[in-house]
């Protein structure tokens, strides 16, 4: 991906480098596996119900107006976290930061997508390894895929999404990923026993 | 673990998620620099502190981060009801027979 902006804006030169945290880590255990993802464009979206509309017209994604649901297409995803608040991903490296920028009606959306680390936590064994330090059911019963929510994981705030039955993404503050990596490496351990 | 439900996920969900914000339903007076120090006092620093139903504030602070309403019982810790914030005070709670 930095090759390809490189290309772009060749008479640019960056002057520093991103380093993504955790970078390409990955761990494998006994019917899970995590791995860190690559970045992805976020937005913390707050918006007031009659702006809904014009904003999921620019986003391209209808956004979800039922607890604990999200909503994806084409790469990108919108994640209810509150009644006027929306986690909006995209990890076709399309800025929805631009899209809304376009939209006149009252709404605040602020780019965070340094601030968020991605961990992807799939297998059998994935709800087993997460509720080492999450307190939420999720079964698939009360946790189908799809569903997201803002909830905890040992000591800090993650936000979980469900992208399949046995897939899960975790997503944290950057300075936090460690704590979290670690945490979930641990339960990976204790899950496969 | 308790089980509180928030009004706004419409669920019930671990404690852990929650914050717990004093009491409810204490208004602030809309001239408070008018207010006599007692006013102040009673209005600032005294709760009720009641031994069985409390109107309390609590916040979904890691979950969607809102502010509701909750009755809950100081005895035996049970949450009877939780509504959102703003909305009146139940008239009547649900199970009470007195």
């Amino acid at each position: 991906m930095a090759k390809a902006a490189a290309k772009k804006t060749a008479a640019v030169t960056p002057s520093a480098e991103r380093r993504p945290a955790l970078a390409g880590q990955e761990l494998s255990a006994t019917g899970v596996k995590l791995a860190v993802l690559p970045p992805a464009e976020r937005i913390s979206l707050r918006a007031p119900e009659a702006s809904v509309a014009a904003l999921s017209k620019a986003l391209g994604v209808t956004l979800p107006r039922k607890p604990k649901t999200s909503v994806a297409k084409a790469g990108r995803t919108a994640l209810w976290l509150g009644p006027d608040e929306w986690l909006v991903l995209d990890q076709a490296a399309k800025d929805p930061l631009a899209d809304c920028a376009k939209v006149t009606a009252l709404h605040s959306a602020v780019g965070i997508s340094n601030r968020n680390v991605a961990i992807a936590v799939t297998g059998p064994a994935a709800a087993a390894t997460i509720n080492a330090g999450c307190p939420q059911d999720l079964s698939l019963d009360a946790f189908p895929v799809g569903a997201a929510s803002r909830t905890i994981l040992g000591k800090v705030e993650i936000v979980l999404l469900r992208t399949a039955a046995d897939a899960f993404r975790v997503e944290c503050w950057r300075s936090f990923s460690d704590y979290v990596f670690t945490f979930l490496s641990e339960a990976a351990r204790d899950a496969a026993a | 673990m308790l089980l509180i439900r928030c009004p706004y996920c419409e669920e019930e969900r671990p404690e852990l998620e929650f914050r717990n914000a004093g009491e409810a339903h204490i208004a602030r007076s809309a001239n408070i620099a008018g207010e006599s120090d007692d006013d102040f006092e009673k209005f600032f620093f005294i709760r009720s502190n009641p031994k069985g139903i409390i109107y309390e504030r609590w916040r979904h602070m890691h979950g969607c981060a809102r502010f509701f309403n909750a009755v809950r019982d100081t005895v035996t810790d049970k949450f009877i009801m939780t509504y959102k914030a703003g909305e009146p005070k139940p008239a009547k709670l649900p199970g009470a027979s007195k």
